[in-house]
C-alpha cells in the first residue's frame, strides 16, 4: 500500500512534468504570429464595441462623469441615423474612480475580457498614463485620450495612442502670454496637480512668461485638504494664480482662498474652469468667486447659441442624453465622439485596428474645434491652440486672437481661419 | 525505495517536491487560460507572496501588521525606480527585471527591519496602531516628492516582454503571470522551510509565551525583528511582482484597503498556515470576479448593477470572514488539514504540531 502511494506520487510527478514540457513546446512552435494591424476584435458587419475608462466616482467625478454619457448620446444619435458603414456603435464605460490602480484593472477587463475594438476618450492624465504600456502590448487603438498630457504624442513608443484636446503645455503658453501682457509687474504663481497635468501646464506657462514663478504649489487628487498650499500662495503674496486643476480642486482652491481672505486673479486651465461644474461645488458663491477668472477654450462657448455646433449638440443632448445641463463636459464628450466617428468613417468599410490608426494618422478632421488638429504619422497630439476666455457673472467671453503653437519653444501665432459650420444632418460628411 | 523514504524525511526534499509540482502546474495552467485570467493569476501570485509573509508574522510569531501594503509599495517603487533608471540609460535585457525584483526585496527587508525594531517594543492594539500609521503615511510620501515619485500618477514599469524563444503566441500577461507565480512558489518554499526550522519553533515559542521563551534563552525581541524582516522580504517581492502585473507603481495600488484585505485573507485561509495564505488569496481574488458575473446575470438596471458591482464583493467578503471566524476558527485550511495529515503520516514519521 505504501509503495503504491509513493509510486502513484512519482507517476503523477512525471506526468505533470512531461505534460508541462509538451505544452511548453507546443506554445513555442504552434502559435501564429499575431498581426495587430489586420485584427478587428469587437467588430461585426453590424456593430462595433468600444470601451472607455471614466471617473464616474471619486475626486474627479463631478462634471467629468457627464462626458461619457454625452459620448454615448452622440453615438446613439449616429446609430439612430444608420450607424457608420452600417455598423452601430456600443460604448462600454467602466469607472476607475480617477485612481490609476483601478484604470489598470478596468482596462484589463475592457481589452482581454470584453475584447473591445478600440478605446475612445479614456479620461485622465495619471490614470491613462498607467495603461500606456498595456495598450501598446495589446495593440489597441487608443484614440483621443481625454487629457492634455504630452505623453499621448509618442508615436514611436506608443504607436496606437492619440491625444485630442490641446496639450497642457499649449494652454500654459497661451495663458502665460496673456498674463504677461495683461498683468505686468504682478507676482505670478501656480497651483497644479502633482503629476504630468500640472507639470506640463506649468512648463508651458514658464515658456511664455519669461520669468520664474513666485510660488509653485501642487496638490494630490486623493487629498482634499489644500489649506497648506493656498496659505503658501497667500504668504508668497501672489497676485495671479495660474491653476492646472480638475474642477473639484479649482473649487477647493477658490473656496479655501475665500476662507483665508485671499482673492488673487485666478487663471484656470480649460479642464478645471467649467462654470456649471464649479457651481455644483461652490453653489451661490460660484458667480462672485469666478468673476474675472481667466481661462481658455478650443471649442465654441456653450453659451454661444448662434453657433451651429452648439445648436446640433444641444439637440442631441435633448434627444439622447436626458437633456443633461448643457455644459463644457457635455460639449467635450460630444465633440470628441464626433471626431471619433470621423475617424471611423475615414477607416472605411473594411474596418480593422490598422485602418483606424491609419485614418487617425492621416487626420484632416474638421469639426467643432476653433483650431486644426496636428494628427500625422509623426504627431499624435490633438488640437494645436486655444483662445483666452474671461468670465463675467458666470458667463465666458472670448478675448483676443485664437493662438496656435507647438508644445516646445515655438512662438504663438494668431489663427484666423473661420470655424466650419456643423453638417445639417449632424453626421460627419 | 528506502532511499526515497529517507530523502522524504528531509524537510528540504519534502518541500521541494510540492514546489516543483507547483512549477509544473503554473506552466500548465498559465498556458491554458486566457490573457484576462493570466492577469488575475499575476495578482494572485503577488497576494500569495504577501499573505504568506503575513501569516508567518501574525500566525507564527503573533505580531499584527496593518501596514503590509506600504511594505509592498516599498518593493514596487524600488522595482519601478530601478527599471526607470535602466530605461533612461537605454539599458535593456531580460536580466533587468529579476535584478530589480531582488533589489526590491532587499530594500523592503531593510525597511522591515526598521519597522520591526519599533514594532518589537509594542504589543496588541499599539502595534496595530503603529503599523496602521506606517501604512497610511508611507504612500503619502509619494505626494510630497512628486519629482521622484510622480504623485498619484505613479511610475510606469518598463521591462522586456517574453523572450522570442518562448514563441510568438506567448503573451505579455502570460509572462507577467510566470514572474508572479514563480515568485509566489519561491516565497512559499522559503517560508515553509522557515516554519519547519528551529527559527520557526523559536518564533512560535515567542508567540505562545514571551516570558517562557526568554527564560529558555531565546532572544525574543530579536526574533520579533527577524519575523518582521522575513515577512517584509515576502511583502517586498509581492509588491514588486504586483507592480509588474500592473506595469505601474502608484500609491492608489497600495492603499489601506489592500493591507486589511490581505490580513483578512490570511485569517479566512487559516492563520499561521501557508496553505491558508494561498486559499485566502484565491478567495480574495475570485470573489471580486465571480460576484460581478453573478450580478450581470440578474439583469438589473445599469445604476443598481453598478452599485452591486461596487458593494456586493466586500459585503460577501465581510460575511465570509464572520462565518469563517464562527464556524472554522482555523480557517479554510483546517478543512483540508485532516486529509493532508493522513496522507503525510503514511510516508513520514513526523508527529506533533504542524502549525
Amino acid at each position: 500500500m505504501r509503495i503504491s502511494t509513493r509510486r502513484r506520487r512519482q507517476a503523477l510527478c512525471a506526468v505533470v512534468a512531461a505534460g508541462a514540457l509538451v505544452l511548453a513546446a507546443c506554445s513555442s512552435s504552434g502559435g501564429q504570429a499575431s498581426t495587430g494591424d489586420n485584427s478587428a476584435p469587437g467588430v461585426t458587419d453590424t456593430s462595433i464595441l468600444l470601451g472607455t475608462t471614466q471617473p464616474l466616482t471619486g475626486p474627479a467625478a463631478t462634471g467629468y462623469s457627464k462626458i461619457s454619457a454625452a459620448m454615448t448620446a452622440y453615438f446613439n444619435f449616429v446609430n439612430a441615423n444608420g450607424g457608420i458603414n452600417g455598423r452601430k456603435i456600443t460604448l462600454k464605460v467602466l469607472d476607475d474612480g480617477y485612481n490609476p490602480a483601478n484604470t489598470v484593472s478596468q482596462t484589463n477587463k475592457l481589452v482581454p475580457q470584453d475584447k473591445v475594438f478600440a478605446l475612445v476618450g479614456s479620461l485622465g492624465t495619471p490614470t491613462h498614463t498607467a495603461v500606456l504600456n498595456f495598450i501598446k502590448q495589446n495593440k489597441v487603438p487608443d484614440l483621443f485620450v481625454s487629457s492634455g498630457s504630452r505623453s499621448w504624442d509618442q508615436p514611436t513608443k506608443y504607436p496606437t495612442t492619440f491625444g485630442w484636446q490641446p496639450d497642457y503645455t499649449i494652454e500654459g503658453k497661451v495663458l502665460g502670454d496673456y498674463v504677461k501682457k495683461t498683468f505686468p509687474g504682478k507676482k505670478i504663481c501656480s497651483f497644479g496637480q502633482g503629476d504630468d497635468f500640472g507639470a506640463d501646464g506649468v512648463a508651458g506657462v514658464k515658456l511664455t512668461l519669461g520669468s520664474s514663478l513666485a510660488s509653485e504649489q501642487k496638490y494630490t487628487p486623493t487629498n482634499t485638504n489644500v489649506g497648506p498650499q493656498v496659505a503658501a500662495l497667500q504668504a508668497a503674496k501672489c497676485d495671479v494664480v495660474i491653476s492646472f486643476t480638475v474642477p473639484g480642486f479649482t473649487a477647493l482652491e477658490m473656496g479655501t482662498g475665500a476662507q483665508l481672505g485671499f482673492h488673487p486673479q485666478y487663471v484656470v486651465s480649460n479642464v478645471g474652469s467649467d462654470i456649471t461644474t464649479l457651481t455644483t461645488f461652490l453653489k451661490t458663491a460660484a458667480i462672485p468667486l469666478t468673476n474675472g477668472m481667466v481661462t481658455d477654450t478650443y471649442l465654441p462657448l456653450t453659451t454661444d447659441t448662434s453657433n451651429s455646433w452648439i445648436t446640433l449638440f444641444k439637440k442631441v443632448d435633448k434627444d439622447y442624453d436626458n437633456n443633461a445641463a448643457f455644459d463644457g463636459n457635455v460639449l467635450y464628450g460630444m465633440s470628441l465622439a464626433y471626431t471619433f466617428v470621423q475617424a471611423l468613417k475615414a477607416a472605411g468599410k473594411k474596418l480593422t485596428r490598422g485602418t483606424l490608426v491609419a485614418a487617425a494618422e492621416k487626420g484632416g478632421f474638421t469639426g467643432p474645434g476653433l483650431v486644426p488638429f496636428r494628427f500625422s504619422k509623426d504627431d499624435h497630439s490633438g488640437y494645436n491652440g486655444v483662445q483666452v476666455v474671461t468670465v463675467q457673472n458666470g458667463v465666458g467671453h472670448t478675448t483676443g486672437s485664437i493662438y496656435t503653437t507647438d508644445d516646445g519653444s515655438g512662438a504663438l501665432s494668431a489663427y484666423s481661419k473661420s470655424q466650419p459650420t456643423a453638417p445639417s444632418n449632424g453626421l460627419p460628411g | 525505495m528506502n532511499l526515497v523514504r529517507r530523502l522524504w524525511q528531509w524537510t528540504l526534499v519534502r518541500h521541494l517536491v510540492p514546489a516543483l509540482l507547483g512549477v509544473g502546474l503554473v506552466i500548465l495552467i498559465t498556458d491554458q487560460v486566457s490573457d484576462y485570467r493570466n492577469t488575475q493569476l499575476t495578482t494572485l501570485g503577488a497576494y500569495i507572496c504577501v499573505a504568506a509573509g503575513l501569516t508567518l508574522l501574525t500566525g507564527t510569531n503573533g505580531q499584527i501588521s496593518l501596514g503590509h501594503a506600504a511594505l509592498m509599495a516599498v518593493g514596487g517603487y524600488t522595482v519601478a525606480l530601478i527599471l526607470q533608471d535602466f530605461s533612461d540609460n537605454n539599458i535593456t535585457g531580460q536580466w533587468m527585471l529579476p535584478l530589480a525584483l531582488i533589489a526590491g526585496t532587499l530594500v523592503t527587508t531593510v525597511a522591515g527591519i526598521v519597522v520591526g525594531m519599533a514594532a518589537a517594543r509594542l504589543r496588541g492594539p499599539y502595534l496595530a496602531g503603529a503599523t496602521l500609521a506606517f501604512g497610511v503615511a508611507l504612500p503619502s510620501i509619494t505626494a510630497q516628492f512628486t519629482s521622484i515619485f510622480k504623485g498619484d500618477q505613479g511610475i510606469g514599469l518598463i521591462f522586456d516582454g517574453p523572450p522570442a524563444s518562448l514563441g510568438s503566441s506567448f503573451s505579455f500577461s502570460h509572462w507577467q503571470a510566470w514572474y508572479s507565480l514563480f515568485a509566489a512558489i519561491i516565497v512559499l518554499f522559503f517560508l515553509a522551510n522557515v516554519q519547519r526550522s528551529a527559527v520557526g519553533r523559536h518564533l512560535r515559542a515567542v508567540r505562545d509565551d514571551d516570558v517562557a521563551a526568554r527564560l529558555a534563552g531565546l532572544p525574543a525581541a530579536r526574533l520579533r525583528v527577524l519575523a518582521f524582516a522575513v515577512s517584509s522580504a515576502a511583502a517586498g517581492l509581492g509588491g514588486g511582482v504586483f507592480a509588474v502585473g500592473l506595469q505601474t507603481a502608484s500609491p492608489g495600488s497600495f492603499g489601506l484597503t489592500l493591507s486589511l484585505s490581505l490580513l483578512t485573507a490570511v485569517v479566512i485561509g487559516g492563520l499561521g498556515s501557508l496553505t491558508g495564505a494561498v486559499l485566502g488569496s484565491i478567495v480574495l481574488i475570485y470573489l471580486g470576479d465571480v460576484i460581478p458575473g453573478f450580478v450581470d446575470r440578474l439583469h438589473l438596471s445599469a445604476t443598481s448593477a453598478q452599485k452591486m458591482h461596487d458593494n456586493l464583493p466586500p459585503a460577501v467578503y465581510g460575511a465570509l470572514l464572520i462565518g469563517v471566524m464562527m464556524l472554522l476558527p482555523g480557517g479554510i485550511a483546517s478543512l483540508a488539514r485532516p486529509v493532508v495529515v493522513r496522507v503525510t503520516r503514511r510516508t513520514t514519521h513526523t508527529t506533533g504540531c504542524n502549525r
